[in-house]
């Protein structure tokens, strides 16, 4: 267990629903996050992919220690995050950051790049050898030209904007960097870019990554393991060629084969799937994948199938009564 | 469709055209000379980063660019033939939606929120064909239906919001194919929806391209859709075309820098641990764009010719085109390879230095 350095267990996040201007009450609940569990090992990337509504951004934000969980817990390495001290928590906060998808909004136009990168000593105290020495070090670290720290964020594109988020998340020599949708926002030739750069500072400082995306191929190139979500949660979970090329959850191979190759000798897979991702306020009961699934059978609707390991796969846990390699019924 | 056209050419010729936004004195160069020519059932990409003045481009083909601060100081649209810059605006009518149609990447900005779908799906049938109020609803129906909408007939009264993303897309599609046109232009359909729904999205598309007949125009930064549904790709960079091809021969053998740069750039699902080798630098800022070849900034090719001197979009002698090889997607140029045409002064040795 030495090697785990975050470790959610069974952590849920419903937002509750309410109709009436004075007389609020309760109309229900959107399950945003509903009982997911997994381990982050120490220098690892874990990617987390879903697509839009399956509960991704609630749990970074739970990561964080921004949301409060409606039931379960997170440990960064043995301490519940939910039980420290306000104080506990800020000393916590030096060693988790967040990069963040919008470069644009993510940035305070009104600030500096020094003082953007140079906030957390603000709130942490100065490191040693002073403030603007570490701020230009930091710049020159994400490679970007130190004298520009008095330039305003409007001043540099998209990608170096990204870079600027990145030195600010370093400043405070985190552990774990939790990577919302890092590179969506960027341009394919740029985006390469900054994906190498969260690799190469991964090696030299030894960080450990969330990563969040919807991009399948982003997550294949940059994760040691992929956890895969719908609706609130996690349907398969597995080192990164265990999912990619031996995916056993319908959905997982659903959305695989969904993914059009830059190849055009290779057409997109058969798996075409029908409708929409079903309102997260009401999910199907048992499977909630079952209305778009095409093994679906009885059971599927009565029991929920539990995120566990099958057919003697060790390591790679997969919620479907009739997981199997083979996509076909 | 009529018989008084005259059929000469291609369905659509796009040839030097020019767009500029104006200002406060300012001039920003979006569009610098974009060519490119559509025939019938075929399915041109037109592939570019942000700023690369793809979508500027099909607006102004479309002739629905805001002018003032848009203006198209040059070149030529040409349907079947009929130059379309410079008709009068109620000529130009006829040919917009009827011809030539277009669908958005943002369809809840693109419906109407406080009309039903139905109204605005039957509103084009009213308007441009003087169809009679009942029947254009009837329309609406088999319209929806056309484009998989389940239910259609019960969802015909249903507003905008009441839809998926989707839906809403489809909602969109079966607006544009209302008059059937004969080209469309798809702009970015896809690139706000969930990779499953855009999956269905791009299916519809290639089956009622098929099923109509029509020239249809896909606008995306996206490499892998691309590859998937285009017969031919016309690679934009600073609001030119840098590189033209069959989408096989351009994956295959790319003969512009920033084609090959982007395909190293970006990261496979289907290949394990494969290094990115990304482009150095920025796509150009347009009110600023470099001299001589707009990439050279960013080129690993770049000779002090570069900065000087603007490659044209030309032939170039490449490794045996034509002739063996996979034969081409089933389009309409029926079997001839199309010219693979580079803007770059080195376009041979790019070719050939894979």
């Amino acid at each position: 267990m030495a090697d785990e350095i975050l470790s959610v267990r069974d952590v849920t996040k419903h937002f509750p629903l309410t109709r009436g201007v004075l007389f609020q009450h309760e109309v229900g609940q959107v399950k945003a996050v509903d009982g997911v569990s997994f381990e982050l090992r120490k220098g690892e990337t874990l990617g987390l992919v879903g697509e839009s509504g399956c509960g991704k951004s609630t749990l970074a934000k739970l990561l964080m220690g921004a949301e409060r969980p409606t039931s379960g817990s997170v440990y960064f390495e043995d301490r519940d995050v939910f039980s420290l001290s306000k104080a506990e928590l800020r000393r916590l906060r030096r060693r988790m950051q967040l990069v963040m998808q919008d470069p644009y909004t993510s940035l305070n136009p009104r600030m500096t790049v020094g003082d953007i990168v140079g906030e957390p000593f603000a709130v942490h105290g100065d490191p040693e050898g002073g403030r603007g020495r570490r701020v230009r070090e930091l710049l020159e670290i994400v490679g970007l030209d130190p004298d520009h720290v008095n330039r305003y964020p409007h001043q540099f594109s998209g990608g170096q904007r990204q870079r600027i988020g990145i030195a600010r998340a370093l400043a405070l020599r985190p552990d774990v960097i939790i990577c919302d949708e890092p590179v969506s926002a960027l341009d394919v030739s740029v985006q390469a870019q900054v994906m190498n750069l969260l690799a190469d500072l991964q090696r030299e400082f030894g960080l450990s990554y969330v990563f969040i995306a919807h991009d399948l191929a982003v997550v294949r190139h940059i994760s040691d393991r992929v956890a895969v979500m719908y609706l609130g949660k996690i349907v398969e979970i597995g080192d990164e060629e265990q999912i990619y090329d031996h995916p056993t959850h319908p959905y997982t191979q659903a959305l695989l084969s969904a993914v059009p190759v830059p190849d055009p000798t290779k057409r997109t897979g058969e798996i075409v799937l029908e409708g929409d991702v079903p309102s997260p306020t009401d999910p199907p009961s048992g499977c909630r994948f079952r209305t778009r699934c095409w093994k679906a059978e009885e059971i599927c609707a009565s029991e929920e199938p539990a995120l566990e390991v099958r057919a003697g796969r060790s390591d790679h846990p997969t919620a479907c009564h009739f997981a199997a390699e083979s996509a076909r019924a | 469709m009529s018989d008084e056209e005259v059929s000469t050419g291609p369905l659509l010729a796009v040839e030097d055209l020019h767009v500029e936004f104006r200002s406060r004195g300012r001039s920003v160069q979006a569009v610098n000379g974009l060519s490119y020519t559509l025939e019938e059932g075929e399915t041109l990409a037109i592939l570019g980063e942000s700023g690369s003045g793809k979508s500027v481009g099909a607006q102004a083909v479309m002739g629905i660019l805001d002018s003032p601060p848009a203006h198209v100081t040059k070149g030529s649209v040409r349907f079947r033939g009929t130059e379309l810059l410079g008709l009068p605006e109620k000529k130009r009518r006829d040919y917009r939606g009827a011809k030539i149609s277009m669908i958005f990447q943002d369809a809840l900005s693109a419906l109407n929120p406080v009309h039903r779908v139905g109204d605005q799906i039957a509103e084009m049938l009213i308007v441009h064909r003087k169809t009679s109020r009942g029947e254009a609803r009837k329309r609406a129906v088999e319209l929806m239906d056309h484009v998989r909408i389940p239910s259609a007939a019960s969802r015909v009264n249903d507003f905008p919001h009441q839809f998926s993303g989707g839906m809403r897309q489809r909602v969109m599609i079966a607006m544009a194919l209302a008059l059937e046109p004969d080209v469309l232009i798809a702009d970015e359909p896809t690139t706000a929806l969930d990779v499953t729904v855009q999956a269905q999205i791009m299916k519809l598309l290639a089956e009622l391209q098929k099923e109509m007949r029509m020239g249809l125009i896909l606008i995306t930064h996206d490499l892998g859709v691309v590859a998937d549904v285009a017969d031919r790709i016309a690679l934009m960079y600073a609001g030119r075309v840098v590189e033209e091809a069959d989408v096989e021969d351009l994956y295959a053998r790319p003969a512009h820098p920033y084609a090959e740069g982007l395909l190293a750039s970006v990261p496979r699902i289907d290949v394990r641990d494969r290094a990115l080798t990304p482009i150095k630098g920025a796509p150009p800022n347009l009110a600023a764009i470099p001299s001589g070849c707009p990439f050279h900034p960013r080129c690993p090719r770049a000779r002090d010719r570069c900065s000087t001197e603007i490659p044209e979009l030309r032939l170039f002698e490449g490794p045996s085109q034509a002739g063996e090889g996979a034969p081409g997607r089933s389009g309409a140029r029926s079997g001839t390879p199309s010219p693979h045409r580079s803007a770059c002064h080195y376009a041979e040795e790019v070719s050939g230095g894979r």
